[in-house]
C-alpha cells in the first residue's frame, strides 16, 4: 500500500521569538525584526506524512503552501527532511485573504494537485492562531477532518486510524480517505535536515527564483527536473478571483491596536492587596492576561 | 426574525460552563439587539439541558436528541448547524473555543460562507462606515481578539455575511443567570432531516482520560518557580495560577533538584528556552543559567522575599513578598477583574 499525501505549510513571522529588540520605542512590533520561520505544527504536520512514508514505502509527499516568492523556502526546507516535490501557490489576487478565502484558494490547487489520499496540516499557525484553515479546505473538497491529531496510527482497506488529543484524555477515530488531518503541537516533533536530501535540493527553486537570479548553471534545472519547483497563480488553479483575496474574505479587519510593552524600568510593588490588583488591572488591560 | 444563537456543549446532559458564559453574553446582546436568544444542543441524553440554560434568558432551545451524535463527530454536527442557519438565519452565532466548537466552528462558517472569528476576547456592537463603498452598516458584530502571538488586538467585523461567528475560550466571558424562572420554549427536531448517512463515515473508537505531556515551550504565560518556593506543596499555588492564566508551570535547577518538580519543566540552560508573553518568576533569585532560558520574555514579573535577588534588575515588577500570600492575590484578584 503507498499513499499520495499532501502536507500544507505555512512561513510565518516568529512570534514566540519576540525579545526586546523586536519592540520598537513606541511599544509596537519591529516586524522587520521577525524572522520568517516554518510554522511549527506545519513541522509536527510534516513529521507524520514521513511516518507514513517509512511505513508504507512508495509513498509520496507533496508540499503545498501558499505565500509570496520568499515562502518557497518552505517547500526546499520540506524537501531537505523528506518530501518529494513542492508547490507554491502565489499571486497578487490571493493577498488580503481571511481564513476562507485562504482554504478556498488551498482547495484549488489541491484539486489541480490531483490525486490524493491524506491532507496533513498543523493545527493552526503562529501568526493567526486560528485552526481555521484546516477544516475549511477540508469542507471545500467535501472530505472528513481529523483536528487536533497526535499520531495517524495506522491505515488500513481505506480507513485511516488517527489519535486525538482533547481537553483532558485522548479519542481514537476511525474515518475513510480521502481525509484532512491537522497535527497538534502535542505530535513528535519532526526529524532533522537529511544531510544527502539537503545537497541533491539545495538548488530547488521557483520559475521566478531561477529567472531572478540569472544562475549560470541554468542547465542543471532540464537535467535535473526535480529542482523545479512548481509556482501556480490563479489562473494556473482555476481559482474565481472573487473568492480569492479581500474580495473573498467575508471578514474585513476594522482597526489593529497595537499591545505596548513596559519600558525596562523595574516597578517596584510590596505585595498588598491594593497593589496586587492594580497590577492585574494593568495585565488585563494591556492583553498580556485574559 | 434575525436571532442570536448559541450551539450548546454537553458532557453527559451537563451543560459545559464555557456556553452558559456565552448564554449571558449572548443576551446582552440581544437585549441591544431587540433580538432573541435561541441556543441549540446537539447530542444524546439532552432531556435535562433545558432546566440548565432557560435561567440564562434563552427564549428558544432546538434539540436535536440521537444516540448517534454522541460522542461529537464534526459532519453530523455540521450538517444540523447548516441546515438549521439556514432555516432560521441567526445574525450571529456564538461557540466555545473548545476542541469541539474550533472543529465545527470553521467547517460550519465554510460550509455557509460567512465569517468566523476564532478565540475573541470581547464582542461588541457597533456601526462601521465603509467610505470606499459608500456604505454604512448598523449594529455589526465587533470581534475583538489578540493576534500575531498577542503583539497585537484586532477589531474584525463581517459586513455582509450572515451570520456572523465568533468562538470564545471558556472563562474570557462572565457567567450570569439572569431569571431563575425564565420561560423559554423547547423545539425538538427530527435528526433524519438534517443528516445524511454519510455523515457518520468517521467512526470514535475510544476514548480515555490521559493527561498530556508537559509543553512549556510554546505556552504564552509561564509560572516559574524556584527553590525559594520551599516545598512540593506550594508549588500547587502556581499550578493554581497557572490554571487561571492559562499558562505552564516551569521551574529553575534548584527547584528540579529539590524535587519541587519534574525534570521537563527546567528552565535555563540545561532546561528548555523559553519567550513567553509573560513570564512570573517565584522565588527564583537569577542565577546565570536560569536567565539563559528565560531572558527573552516579554514581560517578567519577580516575585522574591529578597528585595536583592538578581533577578529583580531584568523584571518589569518586582514584587516583594512571600510566594504562598502574592499568588493568592493574584488569583482573587485576576478573578474579579477578568470579564
Amino acid at each position: 500500500m503507498a499513499f499520495n499525501i499532501i502536507v500544507l505549510a505555512k512561513q510565518v513571522p516568529d512570534t514566540r521569538n519576540i525579545g526586546k529588540d523586536a519592540m520598537k520605542a513606541d511599544g509596537t512590533v519591529n516586524r522587520g525584526a521577525l524572522p520568517a520561520i516554518f510554522n511549527p505544527e506545519d513541522l509536527n504536520a510534516l513529521e507524520q506524512a514521513l511516518g507514513i512514508k517509512d511505513r508504507y514505502p512508495g509513498s509520496t509527499i507533496t508540499m503545498l503552501t501558499m505565500g509570496p516568492g520568499r515562502a518557497a523556502d518552505i517547500l526546499r526546507e520540506g524537501l531537505f527532511r523528506g518530501a518529494d516535490d513542492g508547490v507554491l501557490l502565489t499571486d497578487r489576487a490571493f493577498a488580503g485573504a481571511d481564513t476562507l478565502a485562504t482554504s478556498y484558494a488551498l482547495s484549488t490547487a489541491v484539486r489541480k494537485i490531483g490525486k490524493y489520499d491524506l491532507i496533513i496540516c498543523g493545527r493552526q499557525a503562529i501568526d493567526g492562531d486560528t485552526a481555521q484553515v484546516g477544516p475549511q479546505v477540508a469542507e471545500k473538497l467535501n472530505i472528513p477532518q481529523v483536528t487536533y491529531a497526535e499520531e495517524i496510527e495506522e491505515i488500513n482497506n481505506g480507513k485511516a486510524r488517527v489519535k486525538r488529543r482533547l481537553e483532558n484524555g485522548v479519542e481514537t477515530v476511525e474515518s475513510p480517505l480521502p481525509l484532512l488531518v491537522t497535527v497538534n503541537g502535542s505530535a513528535r516533533t519532526c526529524r532533522p535536515r537529511n544531510a544527502k536530501l539537503l545537497l541533491k535540493f539545495k538548488h530547488a527553486k521557483t520559475v521566478t527564483e531561477r529567472q531572478a537570479e540569472n544562475i549560470d548553471y541554468i542547465d542543471i534545472y532540464s537535467t535535473r527536473p526535480y529542482l523545479n519547483l512548481t509556482e501556480w497563480g490563479v489562473a494556473d488553479v482555476d481559482a474565481d478571483i472573487e473568492l480569492c483575496g479581500l474580495s473573498g474574505s467575508p471578514t474585513k479587519v476594522k482597526k489593529i491596536e497595537n499591545v505596548v510593552f513596559q519600558t525596562k524600568e523595574s516597578k517596584h510593588l510590596s505585595g498588598s492587596d491594593d497593589e496586587i490588583e492594580q497590577l492585574m488591572i494593568e495585565l488585563i488591560a494591556n492583553h498580556t492576561i485574559g | 426574525m434575525n436571532n442570536i444563537i448559541v450551539y450548546i456543549e454537553t458532557d453527559e446532559g451537563a451543560v459545559a460552563d464555557v456556553s452558559l458564559e456565552l448564554l449571558t453574553k449572548g443576551r446582552s446582546l440581544a437585549d441591544q439587539l431587540g433580538c432573541k436568544l435561541e441556543a441549540v444542543a446537539i447530542g444524546n441524553h439532552l432531556g435535562e439541558v433545558g432546566k440548565q440554560v432557560f435561567p440564562y434568558g434563552v427564549d428558544v432551545l432546538h434539540i436535536f436528541n440521537d444516540a448517534r451524535l454522541s460522542p461529537y463527530t464534526t459532519l453530523p454536527h455540521t450538517s444540523i448547524l447548516v441546515n438549521l442557519f439556514k432555516q432560521i438565519k441567526p445574525q450571529i452565532c456564538l461557540m466555545g473555543a473548545t476542541i469541539i466548537g474550533r472543529d465545527l466552528g470553521p467547517r460550519v462558517s465554510s460550509s455557509l460562507g460567512s465569517g468566523l472569528t476564532a478565540d475573541c476576547t470581547s464582542l461588541e456592537i457597533g456601526d462601521h462606515e465603509d467610505r470606499k463603498a459608500g456604505k454604512t452598516y448598523k449594529n455589526l458584530l465587533y470581534q475583538i481578539r489578540p493576534a500575531f502571538g498577542g503583539n497585537i488586538v484586532a477589531w474584525i467585523i463581517n459586513p455582509d455575511h450572515r451570520p456572523q461567528m465568533a468562538t470564545v475560550r471558556e472563562g474570557v466571558m462572565k457567567k450570569e443567570v439572569l431569571d431563575p424562572l425564565y420561560k423559554g420554549e423547547i423545539v425538538e427536531h427530527d435528526v433524519n432531516d438534517y443528516v445524511n448517512a454519510d455523515d457518520f463515515a468517521v467512526a470514535v473508537i475510544e476514548r480515555h482520560i490521559e493527561k498530556s505531556k508537559v509543553n512549556i515551550k510554546n505556552a504564552p504565560i509561564i509560572i516559574a518557580g524556584g527553590y525559594g518556593v520551599g516545598s512540593k506543596e506550594n508549588f500547587d499555588l502556581l499550578y493554581d495560577l497557572a490554571d487561571v492564566l492559562g499558562g505552564e508551570v516551569g521551574a529553575s535547577r534548584a527547584a528540579v533538584d529539590a524535587g519541587f518538580a519534574e525534570h521537563e519543566r527546567q528552565i535555563g540552560q540545561t532546561g528548555v528556552t523559553v519567550r513567553p508573553k509573560l513570564y512570573i518568576a517565584c522565588g527564583i533569585s537569577g542565577q546565570i543559567q536560569h536567565v539563559a532560558g528565560m531572558q527573552d520574555s516579554s514581560i517578567i514579573i519577580s516575585i522574591n522575599n529578597d528585595a536583592n535577588a538578581p533577578i529583580n534588575t531584568m523584571a518589569d515588577y518586582v514584587i516583594t513578598g512571600e510566594v504562598e500570600t502574592v499568588i493568592p492575590k493574584m488569583i482573587k484578584y485576576y478573578k474579579k477583574n477578568s470579564k
